[in-house]
């Protein structure tokens, strides 16, 4: 039996069974990630020994007959910025690369309170910036449909390992299309909720207006599970919101009759290969069959969103990067005197494009350019949040590509980081205002998958879950196998 | 020289009266090992947010009122970006765009004068942690040590107009402030512990002009007699700059106790702060209900208590306005007044022998063992003559020392005052027999040799006499011969 | 937009971030770029517009007034590069 291809459901199902143990799930991972992962290079760390003494523990409270969620036992990725207690955390970066946080970041301790197995921490660009993995610190995650194309980013490693069968779903985080943009590239589910839904606590976030957490999972099903158990307020979080969860499983309804989608021509009209929009034809096609009404919206300031949100991420980012001093923890690079020590250690111990956004950012920032730039992308800001207040008075959710081409060679555009942030246009205006979007796989093109978007209103996640779950029952494509995983 | 005017603005940092940090649970307890009072939030560990302490934005809007300011019905909190290695987080969250209480003022009264300062604004704010340098000084340490027990402590920044002409001024303004956020219970505002400090911006300018000079920052100030000393030491220092012809460089100056002086901390950075929105922390807002139930909840502040006590129970000025700065002080006196009704006596007692006792031992009021119980006691044994005023005050430093109770003082000691006649009788019979020269003089007219018996008298009974009662009994002996 | 030497100097020192002169010219380009790029928000009229920090902005989120223990110590000190007495060691400040 092929473990690792199986969804948490399938997985959960047989556990209950007691047709396999999580032990025997576990071990099937571990080599699978043995096997194929030095050339992946999905995770950052392996926790090979805890996995396997947390699965056998799972186990035996199953043998004690102990009521068990359908995530006990059932390994999964965490993208290395997310805070693991006792485990290296290292955001991908030289500065953080012996870090271990003293506690679980909330998301996670829900996790493994649901049994949840961390097998591995997976790569990222560092500190999330990046839309390829290459600029992590450590090494370039490849895809696993070619490995000569990126896996996207900045959660590429989370995206790949779910992809490739390393794990069965996968935690990352979402800034500007982190987790939408490397599930399309590498043809998963890739789900980034409403802005203070999933607790941040324990999230090493680079810009705090913006990022949040999410999840990578192989069907809509495996997803309302994950969402089920991360969602939801932590008092000890003042950015989470204070709502009602629902049980998301109640959205896996095959039906979408009556259902309004908006599609977004800015986002047509913003270079779409030719091949992804009839792609997304497809899907129109098959949404209206169901009984959806698919109509034109405009969300006329997104090209200016996508402007706001780069001065707005690299602002925060300028401030939220700062603690990186050496002084507390991290790298240390020694220097005469406080101020050297600074500049060494701050200097040697980020990366290239890192460097970048903090000067950026600290020059919007300055007394002089603050109302230049920061104080005008504030109110880009509340432009783009009317332009989607104005679509959804007409239509429930918004049906877009979640990026305009497939995934890119390696290597294409490591040279010019403002067009491969532009290229997440797609993706960054709902990040900007906050809403819950989802990116879901749909067919090949020349081989590598393609993403479509759908994205809703505040706290309307589970319509994205109903829109996808329609999709997924009444086609093939939204399953896809990657060649990697198939070798 | 008197043609020059000083400029002084005030920024006093309080640190507010509460059990836990402003974003965090950590204990606010002052004087703990280094390092013991932290958690992933104040120390700045990466993926850490913290929660607002509910406490602090009730105390801070409590000393906003009392401070006489507008409260802001929606603020939230900033970021002021700056390195240095007691801030962990590479910034210090504030209140830089929309501070929680501004426009107020407070009166101060210096040399009989009253005058009102106004207040541009009370701010939120985190403390950093604190430094601890190897050598004697920063500029001679080759290394620090940094604490983080005060990081993320609340503080209310309350920042003046820059209206203050004087270090006069700048004292009576930072008396009037302590004891109104004494009052209210915002702080502790013990200067020694670090929860009062005091920053002093001072320009000087040509007296007539409105035009601001060149201002300095003044630091390190750790009394009000300091803060005083320093503002008076610099604007001479500035109007000898400028009348050498020489510019006032902008700056921030050291107050150095010891040499008596400012010196310039040599800041090789000119900081731009970069403040912008904290995303990661909760909007205020407040609704004018809530605040008027804050409103409702101050206590009786100095100035209405000082009023009081002129009005009501006819105190000297000046005796109120000391004996209202500290809370303690004016609770003391309250609490006499409830068990012995006479104002004007507690108030000698409390300015003569309270007052001096303290000073003289370098004590806090509640330090002190004497209670208003045992002073209003200690006063009725004095009114019904049990003892002297002269033994009052002897029973008085017992009490202030040891708490005993006035009675059983007087009894343990045989303090008891000798009004008996027939007792009296003898002694003083003996008195008049060993001095005959005062007693000629008396009879001859000289009325003053009178005291002098008294004194024999007092001095035979080791005070225990009632001098009114012998006074009464010699003039009668000596007149009767 | 032009970035001269001396912002370089000023955004390398604001940051604490010690630049080799190859990195110092290789980022002036670059934030030229980014520069020019974000001027684009300059075609609009955004003199009625309200700023908005959040999206969802969180109101009263309050915690009580009550303290908790702190971290263990050897947990504090975990990731200290430089630990001397319980408190962490730095270099001299000037």
């Amino acid at each position: 039996m092929e473990l690792n291809r199986l969804t948490v459901q399938q997985l959960s199902e047989l556990l209950e069974k007691k047709e396999v143990s999580s032990l025997e799930i576990t071990q099937d991972y571990l080599n699978r990630i043995k096997r194929i992962d030095s050339d992946l290079q999905a995770f950052v760390t392996l926790t090979e020994a805890e996995a396997l003494a947390q699965a056998k523990l799972i186990d035996e409270k199953r043998a004690r007959g102990e009521d068990l969620s359908s995530l006990a036992g059932i390994p999964m990725a965490v993208q290395d910025n997310i805070c693991t207690g006792g485990v290296k955390t290292t955001c991908a970066s030289k500065m953080l690369n012996n870090y271990i946080p003293p506690t679980d970041a909330t998301a996670i301790a829900r996790l493994k309170k649901a049994g949840s197995i961390l097998i591995g921490k997976t790569n990222l660009d560092e500190f999330g910036m990046g839309s390829s993995t290459e600029n992590s610190a450590f090494f370039t995650t490849k895809n696993p449909y070619d490995s000569t194309y990126v896996a996207g980013g900045a959660g590429g490693g989370s995206a790949a390992a779910v992809a490739a069968g390393e794990a069965a779903f996968a935690l990352g985080s979402d800034l500007g299309g982190d987790i939408r943009q490397p599930a399309a590239f590498c043809g998963v589910i890739g789900f980034k909720p409403t802005f203070g839904y999933v607790p941040k606590t324990g999230l090493i976030s680079s810009a705090s207006s913006l990022d949040q957490l999410g999840a990578f999972s192989r069907d809509m099903t495996d997803m309302a599970l994950v969402l089920n158990t991360i969602c939801g307020h932590d008092a000890y979080d003042s950015t989470s919101a204070v709502v009602d969860v629902p049980d998301f499983r109640e959205s896996l309804i095959n039906d979408v009759k009556g259902l309004k989608i908006g599609l977004p021509k800015e986002y047509f009209a913003a270079g779409v290969d030719s091949k992804v929009a009839t792609k997304l034809q497809e899907a129109i096609k098959i949404l209206e069959s169901l009984g959806a009404s698919c109509v034109e919206v405009s969300l006329p300031h997104t090209k200016y969103a996508v402007t706001a949100h780069y001065i707005i991420s690299c602002a925060e980012a300028s401030s939220n990067l700062a603690r990186y001093d050496g002084v507390r923890f991290g790298q240390r690079v020694e220097g005469e005197d406080v101020l050297s020590l600074f500049m060494k250690t701050r200097g040697q111990g980020f990366g290239e494009e890192v460097k970048r956004r903090i000067l950026l950012g600290t020059h919007v920032l300055s007394t002089a350019q603050y109302d230049e730039y920061y104080t005008e992308a504030l109110k880009v800001r509340t432009l783009n949040k009317e332009d989607f207040a104005q679509a959804f008075e007409k239509v429930d959710c918004l049906l877009t590509p979640a990026t305009l081409t497939t995934a890119y060679k390696r290597g294409e555009m490591t040279g010019n980081p403002l067009a491969m942030y532009r290229s997440d246009v797609c993706a960054i205006p709902a990040s900007l205002a906050g809403l819950p979007a989802m990116s879901l796989p749909f067919g090949l093109v020349d081989q590598m998958p393609v993403g479509l978007q759908l994205i809703a209103r505040h706290f309307e996640d589970k319509t994205l879950l109903r829109v996808g779950y329609a999709l997924e029952q009444n086609t093939d494509q939204t399953r896809l196998k990657p060649s990697l995983a198939r070798g | 020289m008197s043609t020059y005017e000083a400029v002084i603005g005030l920024e006093v940092h309080v640190e507010l009266k509460t059990q836990s940090k402003l974003f965090c649970g950590c204990s606010t307890e002052f004087g703990k090992e280094p390092n013991t009072q932290v958690c992933p939030v104040c120390l700045g560990l990466p993926g850490s947010v913290g929660v607002v302490n509910k406490k602090v934005v009730e105390l801070a809007t409590k000393a906003g009122l009392a401070l006489n300011c507008e409260i802001g019905t929606h603020t939230w909190f900033d970021r002021k970006n700056y390195y240095y290695p007691d801030l962990p987080k590479g910034y210090q969250v504030s209140q830089v765009f929309r501070p929680i209480a501004y426009k107020g003022y407070l009166d101060i009264e210096v040399e009989d004068e009253q005058k009102r300062i106004n207040i541009t604004r009370a701010h939120i704010e985190e403390d950093p942690g604190k430094l601890v340098h190897s050598g004697a000084s920063i500029t001679t340490s080759h290394s620090s040590c940094a604490d983080y027990n005060r990081s993320g402590i609340p503080l209310v920044e309350i920042v003046s107009e820059p209206e203050i002409r004087s270090g006069a001024e700048a004292k009576a303004y930072l008396e009037k402030l302590k004891a109104i956020l004494e009052y209210t219970g915002v702080s502790d505002v013990k200067m020694e512990q670090g929860s009062l400090r005091c920053d002093a911006n001072v320009s000087i300018r040509p007296v007539g002009t409105t035009t601001l000079g060149t201002k300095t920052e003044i630091k390190n100030m750790n009394s009000f007699r300091a803060v005083q000393r320093a503002i008076e030491y610099e604007v001479d220092r500035q109007i000898a700059v400028v009348e050498d012809g020489e510019a006032v460089i902008q700056e921030t100056r050291g107050w150095d106790e010891n040499k008596g002086i400012t010196l310039s901390m040599r800041n090789k950075e000119n900081p731009d702060y970069r403040c912008f929105i904290d995303a990661e922390l909760t909007h205020i807002k407040l609704t004018p209900e809530w605040i008027e139930g804050v409103k409702a909840s101050l206590p009786e502040l100095p100035d209405a208590r000082k009023k009081r006590l002129v009005e009501e129970y006819g105190l000297p000025a000046y005796d109120a306005v000391v004996i209202t700065s500290s809370l303690d002080l004016a609770e003391f006196f309250d609490a006499t007044l409830a068990q012995f009704p006479d104002a004007k006596l507690i108030s000698n007692w409390i300015m003569g022998e309270l007052l001096r006792l303290l000073k003289a031992h370098s004590m806090e009021l509640s330090e002190a063992k004497v209670t208003p119980d045992r002073l209003a006691k200690l006063l009725e044994l004095i009114k019904k003559g049990t003892i002297s005023n002269k033994i009052g005050k002897e029973v008085f430093e017992l009490m202030f020392k040891e708490g005993n109770e006035p009675e059983e003082i007087v009894k343990e000691k045989g303090l008891v005052q000798i009004s008996d006649e027939g007792q009296l009788t003898e002694i003083l019979a003996e008195v008049i027999a060993k001095n005959p020269k005062s007693v000629e003089d008396f009879q001859s007219g000289k009325e003053q040799a009178i005291g002098f018996l008294v004194g024999q008298v007092m001095k035979a009974t080791k005070g225990q006499a009632n001098p009114g009662a012998v006074n009464g009994m010699l003039k009668e002996m000596l007149t009767k011969k | 937009m032009n970035i001269t030497e001396k912002d370089m100097e000023r955004l390398s020192l604001q940051s604490r971030l010690e630049l080799t002169p190859e990195e110092k010219a290789a980022y002036t380009k670059s934030l030229e770029e980014s520069l020019d790029y974000m001027n684009s928000l300059k075609e609009l009229d955004l003199s009625t517009t309200e700023p908005a920090s959040v999206v969802l902005p969180i109101t009263n989120v309050f915690r009580e007034d009550v303290p908790q223990a702190g971290m263990d110590k050897e947990l504090v000190f975990a990731n200290a590069p430089e630990e001397e007495e319980g408190t962490f060691k730095v270099p001299r400040i000037i």
